[in-house]
């Protein structure tokens, strides 16, 4: 399944690119593309695992950027 | 501003204000440290908070971090002023750089800002606004004078100018009259139009595209990953650095705090952020330009491909031709050449051919069919009719040489429909596909922006398609050719192509799906294109104009040469500063300029790819 998230107060570009990289690596993940310009994440992953790599992936982005939020409609 | 960037401002003007006031009334005491440590706190706090956060959660080469290590280092070697002033400098920069790319997202989405807030539907004899999402096939909708027409639809009722430079980058409106097709995402400039819906919202023009445009951002160009890639090492490279710096001379030489400092002066540089966000602003202002165009780009990869270009490869009919046949000569024999079409449409009054309904167009009256007593097609040969008493023999040479007519070829390319009038060859007409008006400057053009080969390839007969060929000054052109055989050809042609260069492919048709996605870059006509080669193209362009094209490849030259120019000038600057800095000349605040001052520079630089010049 491929879904786009809105990122929330994802202040430097820099970090996107962490992020990104960082949820590649989650398992299940088969794409994951962070566009700092549109403040959007691209994740494609698993079905049966979706939700709880997005929960993963908010995880992951926390850590990198604490002001930063996936946000989950 | 946005409310954050605000609460920033404030902030640095305070720490500013009280940061001259500690500098001019301070003693130079050792408690002025703590003096100093006020303003400080005032502009770092967020800095200081990321960067405790962040260390505990192991991120080692987080800026915020590296930024704090080197003031808290300035701090304790004596240079308060610096440490604070620093830390000031920092935070104005980023607070440039937020403004500055929040001014450019803006202004790419403005330009994209063709999405219909509501449409106007008739509901029990009112006339209610709703969502455009909510409407369905077959509703009708009311547009009035100066409103976005909401989804796709056929016009019932009124005439009007239909403004489609949002969409196709075409200036001049679009006259639009009853049964003509309206696209969502235009304006309406000045009737009120009924028109019946077409394609539910999540399917029309409009959606299509901004899915298309959204989409693009995600499609990362090489140079784009290149340089996240760098961004990965550089960090930790002058991170380590720095501690080599910290360490190593001093053993030999001493002079500890000097090289302590010095080093400091790499962690302010070791951010990386001028650079991963220059080239994507540059790909998307070069996305967003050529939107403003008609040109609608899929993502920067694209972009940078297309930049190589060396050979452009067209489908005929639909591309460089209009796809609508028209009658192009009427070269009558016996009789006026008004009575030639009169005979020939009525012959051809009954039927659905596209031949019919071309002759049927040149005659432009509507027929008076109870002048014509019988007809008869004659399949693959043509038409015999009686009108007016005379029996009429409309088509093909075949049909000639049955009923003993002697006829002869015309000069011109094209399908020859010949007309003989009670047993007596009266004349023909000629019928063909017309080259469109910009298709000959489209490939001059292409020549001089540097692409070495053009070529044709058709199904049509290969007649008309050297004569087209011939006529725009296209180099190689390959005809009667099946959609595999397309295939086939591009494959070809991209063996023959240099390692460097690129093939791009142009078409419409649906049959043109395989070729759009095995060319390097595949660029489909919008308008009048199918969906599913909408679908296959890497690049579309909206008003089906070939002169687009090289456009096109101008905006991505243009584009690239701005990536180069951002990656070339932040990586120098960053050198030339860490250079400096490791031999002593260079200070906290040059490196500051170095990290947040190239930022800011390469944005505004960035933001020239967005302004395509005409």
């Amino acid at each position: 399944m491929k879904k786009t998230f809105e990122l929330d107060e994802l202040d430097c570009a820099n970090c996107g690119a962490k992020m990104e990289a960082a949820i590649k690596k989650i398992d299940g993940v088969n794409d994951c593309s962070v566009s700092f310009l549109t403040q959007k994440l691209t994740l494609d992953a698993d079905d049966a695992r979706f939700d709880a790599i997005v929960k993963e992936a908010k995880k992951v982005c926390k850590k990198i950027e604490p002001d930063c939020e996936i946000i989950v409609k | 501003m946005k409310r954050k960037q605000k609460r920033i401002l404030y902030r640095i003007i305070i720490s500013a204000v009280l940061l001259a006031a500690v500098r001019i009334f301070c003693p130079d005491e050792w408690w002025a440290a703590f003096i100093y440590a006020v303003p400080y706190v005032i502009i770092g706090y967020d800095v200081i908070r990321k960067a405790v956060l962040n260390i505990a959660h192991g991120q080692v080469f987080d800026e915020n971090f590296l930024m704090v290590i080197a003031t808290i280092g300035a701090f304790a070697t004596g240079e308060y002023m610096e440490a604070a002033a620093v830390m000031l400098f920092y935070q104005t920069g980023e607070l440039f750089q937020s403004v500055a790319v929040g001014k450019s997202r803006k202004s790419i989405s403005e330009l994209m800002d063709i999405r219909p807030d509501y449409a106007n539907i008739m509901r029990d004899g009112e006339l209610v606004t709703i969502d455009p999402d909510e409407a369905a096939v077959g509703d009708e909708i009311i547009i009035k004078a100066g409103e976005r027409i909401p989804l796709d639809g056929v016009v019932l009722e009124g005439e009007s100018s239909v403004d489609t430079s949002a969409l196709t980058g075409e200036s001049l409106p679009r006259t639009v009259r009853v049964g003509d097709d309206v696209i969502s995402g235009c304006v309406n400039q000045s009737g009120v139009l009924r028109v019946r819906v077409t394609k539910p919202f999540g399917e029309s023009t409009v959606t299509r595209i901004l899915d298309l445009v959204e989409n693009a951002a995600s499609k990362k160009a090489k140079a784009e990953n290149f340089i996240t890639r760098f961004a990965r090492y550089y960090t930790p490279s002058v991170v380590i650095a720095a501690a080599a710096l910290a360490v190593i001379p001093p053993l030999f030489a001493g002079g500890w705090l000097m090289w302590l400092h010095r080093a400091l002066i790499f962690l302010v540089i070791s951010c990386p952020c001028a650079l991963v966000i220059s080239v994507p602003l540059s790909f998307f202002g070069g996305i967003g330009g050529a939107g403003r165009q008609g040109i609608l780009v899929k993502g920067g990869s694209y972009l940078e491909v297309l930049a190589r270009t060396e050979t452009v490869v067209f489908d005929k009919t639909g591309t460089l031709t209009k796809g609508v046949f028209n009658v192009t000569a009427v070269h009558p024999e016996s009789i006026d050449e008004g009575r030639l079409i009169e005979l020939a449409a009525y012959a051809e009054s009954y039927s659905t051919h596209p031949i019919a309904k071309s002759i049927l167009d040149a005659f432009n009256t509507e027929p008076d069919r109870s002048r014509v007593t019988s007809c008869e097609e004659l399949s693959g040969k043509g038409i015999e009719a009686v009108i007016d008493g005379l029996t009429v023999c409309v088509g093909n040479d075949k049909l000639m040489d049955s009923i003993g007519v002697k006829w002869h070829p015309c000069h011109h390319v094209g399908t020859t429909v010949h007309v003989a009038v009670d047993g007596k060859y009266a004349g023909h007409i000629v019928i063909s596909d017309e080259v469109k008006e910009t298709s000959e400057r489209a490939v001059a053009a292409l020549r001089e922006a540097g692409v070495s080969k053009t070529v044709m390839l058709t199904g049509d007969s290969d007649k008309v398609g050297q004569d087209v060929a011939k006529r725009l000054g296209i180099d190689e052109a390959y005809t009667e050719l099946l959609p595999a055989d397309k295939v086939e050809r591009v494959e070809a042609l991209i063996s023959e192509k240099s390692e460097k260069g690129a093939l791009v492919f142009v078409g419409d048709g649906i049959n043109d799906a395989p070729v759009l996605s095995r060319a390097d870059v595949g660029i489909a006509m919008g308008a009048m294109g199918s969906d599913a080669a909408i679908e296959a193209a890497d690049i579309v362009l909206m008003d089906d104009d070939p002169a687009k094209i090289a456009k096109a490849i101008g905006i991505s030259r243009r584009t690239l040469r701005i990536v180069y120019e951002n990656i070339i000038f932040a990586l120098g600057v960053k050198a030339l500063v860490l250079i400096l800095g490791a031999l002593g000349h260079a200070n906290m605040w040059a490196a500051v300029f170095a990290d947040v001052g190239v930022s800011v520079i390469a944005i505004l630089n960035a933001m020239r790819a967005l302004k395509i010049k005409e």
